[in-house]
């Protein structure tokens, strides 16, 4: 294991399941022996607003925060908050995107317009984002509160590390009610 | 060593810096917590309570919380205290006389500051307190940390007969990282009553003979600090040494891991020794630290140059890139994205019952003093049925003063507005002040039976306990009666018309009056009811009007007609567009059918 720290930036909005996802990411890196740190803030935030969590691994992590343009991966659960934290990300830094649209109080109102074409803006900057269907995802697993895991399935394929580990996370993490909807999420956004 | 102890040493937890605070204050065999809920520290005392063995209590408020903790120390106890940095406002007054007495047991007040004010209605560093009130203060860093420093806070608390400190700011708090458990110390009853006059009855007399002991206690503590082992120096490159401590040392450690350290685990007082040795063996030193310059002052008074404040923002929480940025002179690499990004504010949840209270507010147009809970959101568009949030309880004394400043100007125009866990913070006194100086503003209580900003606590209104016992639930209704109110309302939000009302008839009134909002959280209600009908909007019926809109509500949004997939016939010839409710959203409180002129909101229909 090398001295690097690489940084993973979920981000979306409040009640998408972020930090749960973030949590089992945390402790995913865990088990397959990194040392992690993550940092969201609760609160205010859990109204609606935005919510980002930084997730931070490596062999000694020291901050559990990334600093801007230093994020190796974001995954954004809500296209609009995708181009809010786009300066987090290395220049040649991947991007999954949940192709879902929650408008904000000023959309709603009709002030302003949700920006057309997020996705293709986005593909026009950076490299091969990954745009996924998380709530489709989620519904066909037979649950539509498991879009976080059918997320973190399409994060998984761009870490290396054996999917053992992912399942043992996965498995402690919910209550056997929901389990095998948020483990047939997790291979939807996996096969996507 | 049984083997169960020997497993629990090799277990490691991902914790946030709270949970590790709660664990490390179990693993020492502490029995008492109070508190009273404020982001970011408001965990701590919930993980705590659910630990066997030990009592904790939600107070009513920070100052209660405090004395509660003295009481329970000078009966022998290990108390800890948890708070937000501004509850440390609300405790400072017997804050700065529990120095003077010293604790007997162990007292240790936790501060969880907030800088970059995530959750706060200011930033301030509370580490001033330590140095104002003559209490030394700790400071970890990461939730390992964390758990380590609770407990040495209680160890010197103990040994030196001093409250101590341990500061949080939001980023250790909640953060998470690995965290090594250990079993629990064996508990021991050290608990009995101990009369001791001379040093707890703090009379002028009295009060000047503790003031000498507790200047003879800073100088142990000066002593002791230069030896205490969490002031650790790292020497790497000897060119640069960096001074700092807390959540500032692992950003620093981010990007400069090449430099030379001193991390100072305690704040307050400052190992003067140490930093003398450390500036002796580095050229070039920065002091690395979040808001005020408060080791940059006592280093420079040493007569040691550093620099800090004269690179590093005053103001805000740091992060690995401002800490690379301040140092190297470089600018950050941020990426402009050529896209306006309409900004997420939180927003009141649907169905939330302080949306029909604002609404009718706003259409008022009074000036509405308010105060700290998820209300204040109140203040945005579209709703703008708040005026003003300075702390806990402000609403109510505000509303007076401008009443009694305005005169005949302000009759029937001035609402002071305060949550039903604010009002019991820090509301009953200045409730009763507008009784007896007789006030005409109109006092409303937004009682939403939780406090649910921080996250659904309890309190002595809702009628249970921390540890989800039945108490005695507090009245509001007789509360106010007792005080000398005379005209108490009980309303309900959810009825737009009756609000409106009762608001009018009461701002019509001479003195004091009040009125309880009574509805239950949004939060609440889809944990209690099992049924909620959630509401749609009839696209035939839907004339574009946009009344409903001005709820702010989050399930309700605007469409226009060419973005529509089906063919809408135009009502008006003006129409541009229709409002949607989003059923999976909706909580069905009906605020929107009430304004609607067009009978177009209907329940939805099982698949909506």
């Amino acid at each position: 294991m090398n001295n690097t720290t690489r940084s993973i930036l979920l981000a979306g909005v409040g009640g998408q399941g972020i930090i749960r996802a973030s949590d089992i990411l945390s402790l995913v890196m865990i088990e397959a022996g990194y040392d992690v740190k993550k940092s969201e803030v609760h609160g205010m935030a859990q109204r609606g607003g935005c919510v980002t969590s930084h997730v931070r691994y490596g062999k000694k992590v020291y901050s559990p925060m990334a600093k801007k343009g230093d994020v190796d991966i974001l995954v954004s659960f809500e296209k609009l908050e995708t181009l809010r934290y786009l300066d987090y990300l290395k220049p040649e830094g991947k991007i999954i995107i949940n192709d879902e649209e929650i408008y904000p109080p000023s959309v709603n109102l009709g002030e302003v317009e949700y920006p057309d074409n997020i996705n293709e803006l986005i593909a026009s900057h950076f490299s091969n984002p990954k745009v996924i269907r998380a709530s489709e995802m989620a519904l066909k697993a037979g649950n539509h509160k498991t879009s976080n895991s059918a997320i973190l399935g399409a994060l998984s394929l761009y870490l290396d590390i054996q999917t053992n580990f992912w399942e043992s996370v996965l498995r402690n993490a919910f209550s056997e009610k929901i389990l095998e909807a948020n483990l047939r999420a997790f291979n939807f956004g996996r096969n996507a | 060593m049984t083997g169960e102890e020997d497993r629990i040493k090799n277990v490691k937890e991902l914790m946030s810096g709270n949970e590790a605070i709660a664990r490390g204050a179990y693993e020492y065999g502490v029995t008492f917590a109070s508190a009273y809920p404020g982001t970011p520290s408001t965990e701590i005392t919930e993980v705590f309570s659910r630990y066997n063995g030990g009592y904790a209590e939600w107070s009513p408020n920070e100052k209660v919380a405090l004395e509660v903790g003295i009481g329970a120390a000078l009966a022998g106890a290990k108390a800890m205290v948890v708070m937000k940095h501004v509850g440390v406002n609300v405790a400072a007054d017997p804050l700065f006389t529990v120095s003077y007495t010293g604790t007997n047991g162990g007292l240790v007040i936790i501060t969880a500051d907030d800088p970059s004010l995530h959750s706060s209605q200011n930033e301030q560093d509370n580490r001033n307190y330590a140095r104002f009130a003559k209490i030394p203060m700790l400071e970890p860093a990461d939730s390992q940390e964390a758990k380590n420093y609770i407990k040495s806070a209680f160890e010197i608390s103990e040994r030196f007969d001093t409250p101590v400190f341990l500061r949080a700011t939001t980023r250790v708090s909640h953060s998470k990282s690995v965290v090594a458990l250990e079993d629990p110390i064996q508990r021991e009853d050290t608990t009995s009553i101990r009369h001791n006059r001379d040093k707890y009855v703090m009379v002028p007399a009295k009060a000047r003979i503790r003031r000498v002991e507790v200047e003879k206690r800073m100088e142990k503590l000066g002593e002791f600090v230069d030896t205490f082992s969490e002031n650790r120096i790292e020497i790497n490159d000897p060119d640069v040494g960096i001074i700092t401590a807390g959540m500032c040392y692992n950003y620093t450690k981010d990007v400069f891991p090449q430099y030379s350290y001193l991390k100072l685990g305690m704040v307050y007082p400052i190992p003067v020794n140490l930093i003398r040795e450390f500036a002796s063996r580095v050229k070039k030193i920065y002091v690395v630290e979040e808001l005020d310059p408060f080791l940059e002052e006592q280093i420079k008074a040493m007569g040691i140059e550093v620099t800090g404040k004269k690179i590093f923002p005053y103001t805000g929480e740091f992060d690995p890139g401002i800490v690379e940025t301040a140092i190297t002179g470089s600018s950050q690499n941020t990426f402009n994205f050529p896209v306006s990004i309409p900004p997420r504010p939180p927003n009141l949840c649907p169905g939330c019952p302080h949306r029909g209270l604002f609404y009718v507010l706003g259409k008022l147009g009074v000036f509405v003093t308010g105060d700290i809970g998820c209300y204040t959101l109140a203040f945005m568009k579209p709703l703008e049925g708040l005026d003003s949030c300075i702390c806990m309880g402000a609403s109510i004394g505000m509303a007076h003063g401008m009443s009694r400043a305005l005169k005949d100007k302000g009759k029937g125009k001035i609402v002071g507005v305060i949550g039903d866990s604010t009002f019991i913070h820090s509301g009953i006194t200045s409730l009763l002040n507008t009784v007896y100086n007789q006030s005409n503003a109109v006092i409303v209580i937004a009682d939403n039976s939780t406090t649910a900003m921080t996250g659904m606590q309890d309190h002595p209104a809702t009628g249970i306990t921390l540890q989800g016992k039945k108490t005695k639930e507090l009245d509001f209704v007789s509360l106010a009666s007792a005080l000398g109110i005379e005209n108490v309302r009980v309303t309900d939000p959810f009825d737009l018309k009756e609000t409106e009302l009762v608001m009018k008839e009461e701002l019509g009134r001479d003195g004091p009056s009040l009125v309880i909002s009574k509805g239950l959280c949004a939060l609440l209600q889809s944990k209690q009811h099992e049924k909620i009908t959630p509401l749609r909007i009839n696209p035939d019926k839907c004339t574009g009007c946009k009344l409903c809109l001005r709820l702010g509500c989050p399930a309700i949004s605007w469409e226009r007609l060419e973005d529509i997939d089906v063919t809408i016939q135009k009502k008006t010839k003006k129409q541009k567009g229709i409002a949607v409710i989003d059923s999976s959203l909706c909580n069905g409180c009906s605020l929107c059918d009430q304004l609607c002129n067009f009978e177009a909101i209907e329940e939805a229909q099982g698949n909506e």
